[in-house]
């Protein structure tokens, strides 16, 4: 690493763009390579786990609604079925005709690949996950791009930040290269708690987890109370999503996508 | 081409080959120490095969989570069953004297049990939860003989590698891996809460696999067989889950 300057090519941005010096991760770099012309937006790892965990949270979000649909009913506790009083029911027809919902149908049957594919991309994004969450500690992604700048006062940043989103101001140059105060706290919660706790709502849920690891469903206050959280988690992420993507739209749909898939920011004469 | 980015392809070959023979040999290991599930196959083997795997290794012996009598459900639901039929119920009004359980396939002593004959040999009760696929459980108590004393009752033969159970209803019929064949939660259920086991709930015989899901806790087992491979047992799959889309493998 000792000789990493302007020569270096990461293996994975070795494209005509990286000849033109365009291609550098940040996080490739020693703290002083933020004063050069031509920073990178993210990094390789960054964007690969992205891209993939969006494939496996599509993927996870349909199967899952799949599954809901066999019984739309949800508990508290340990147990609960049709002959118990749910939390809340959501008002949708069944794919289950033992299910009373009200609807003079049933919906048809999708659970039996929507497990399968449910737990498939489970596993991927389990281990995108541990790919970027490892490499982030490893090359100080999370400190550098991710944390609140030290020292800084995060409500007075978050209100300034929120006060400029309300009156539709452009984002700034800084923008361009760094994350603002709000979105580093929103993606800090989503990698570090929102996941974790769908992944772990999701493990209470497994007989045979459970029984290696009771522990898994008893902290939370049973099987059922689980599977409610692992819902809730899920709307949680949903919001997340959609946020995401509005402000993505409102930054500039294309301009930011793009630094997602080459990692390349935007110029000035881009903006 | 500068040294560091000859040095950084090198790298990344290796380490791409390495990824990939690791992946060879996980895939050799799994096969030999039978991690691979019988369904595996298609777009879902990589995933389905992980989870198997991952499970059997992380839960070996673990017993499924038992209940306190007080958190057994006052409104246990059993499903519905389609209709069982005249025969099933000529031996209902019989008290089901007649009911057989036939063990066969890889063992030394092909039996056929009655009901009083399962109930002579030593009766064990769990506090278990029944998890469905769809969402919901309930807690039960579940009263029968472990299913390892029966295996070992026939003296199952040393190559023995799956046990399969078929129901009275023709196209149910599912199988489990030694493991948890052997394992002591396994139950052939006779009776629910302190009472025989409600047609409903898959009485008289039931089997009760409590760290799987509710579907390989298959109801009215009339026959099991003893196997070194499911290849030729029925469709090949070990279930009948698999031709409806389900997987073999329940434990999650």
């Amino acid at each position: 690493m000792k000789q990493q300057g302007p020569g270096a090519i990461p293996v994975l941005a070795a494209s005509g763009a990286a000849a033109q010096g365009l291609c550098y991760a940040s996080a490739v770099f020693p703290a002083n390579s933020r004063t050069k012309p031509e920073p990178s937006r993210h990094a390789a790892v960054v964007r690969v786990t992205h891209w993939v965990t969006v494939l496996a949270f599509f993927a996870l979000l349909v199967s899952g609604a799949e599954i809901v649909i066999s019984h739309p009913r949800f508990y508290l506790g340990e147990v609960g079925n049709v002959n118990t009083k749910p939390l809340f029911t959501i008002p949708i027809a069944s794919s289950r005709a033992t299910v009373p919902t009200g609807y003079g149908y049933v919906m048809p049957d999708q659970n039996g690949w929507s497990r399968s594919l449910h737990f498939e991309a489970a596993w991927v994004v389990l281990f995108a996950g541990l790919v970027y969450v490892l490499w982030g500690v490893w090359r100080h992604h999370f400190r550098r791009n991710l944390l609140p700048e030290p020292g800084e006062r995060i409500w007075p940043a978050a209100c300034k930040v929120m006060a400029k989103y309300l009156h539709r101001a452009p984002p700034d140059e800084a923008e361009e290269h760094s994350y603002n105060v709000l979105q580093r706290i929103a993606y800090l919660k989503v990698i570090f708690i929102l996941f974790p706790l769908v992944i772990w709502t999701g493990l209470a849920m497994s007989p045979s987890f459970t029984s290696a690891v009771p522990e898994s469903v008893i902290l939370l206050g049973g099987r059922q109370t689980a599977r409610t959280l692992h819902l809730l988690v899920t709307v949680l992420l949903v919001l997340f999503l959609v946020v995401h993507v509005t402000m993505i739209v409102l930054g500039g749909f294309w301009k930011r996508t793009r630094a997602m898939i080459t990692g390349r920011a935007a110029r000035r004469e881009d903006a | 081409m500068s040294p560091i980015s000859r040095r950084k392809l090198i790298t990344s070959a290796a380490a791409a080959t390495a990824g990939l023979s690791g992946l060879a040999v996980a895939a050799r290991l799994a096969q030999r120490y039978g991690l691979i599930p019988p369904d595996a196959g298609g777009a879902f083997c990589p995933g389905e095969t992980l989870t198997y795997a991952a499970q059997r290794l992380l839960t070996a012996h673990a017993p499924a989570r038992q209940f306190p009598r007080s958190m057994i459900s006052k409104a246990p639901f059993a499903n519905e069953v389609a209709p069982l039929g005249d025969a099933f119920q000529h031996m209902q009004t019989g008290g089901f004297g007649d009911w057989r359980l036939t063990v066969d396939g890889m063992v030394a002593h092909p039996t056929s049990f009655s009901l009083a004959d399962l109930k002579s040999l030593p009766v064990q009760s769990q506090i278990t939860e029944v998890a469905c696929e769809e969402g919901w459980s309930y807690i039960a108590e579940w009263i029968g003989t472990p299913l390892h004393q029966v295996l070992h009752a026939v003296g199952i033969l040393p190559q023995a590698r799956y046990v399969a159970y078929f129901s009275f209803q023709p196209d149910w019929w599912d199988s489990i891996e030694m493991a948890d064949a052997l394992h002591p939660q396994t139950f052939l259920t006779l009776g629910m809460n302190d009472g025989d086991l409600p047609v409903g709930f898959g009485g008289p015989l039931r089997m009760r696999v409590p760290r799987q899901l509710g579907y390989k806790s298959v109801k009215y087992v009339t026959r099991i067989t003893v196997t070194d491979s499911m290849k030729h047992v029925r469709n090949g799959l070990g279930s009948a889950e698999p031709e409806f889309g389900y997987s073999w493998y329940a434990g999650i």
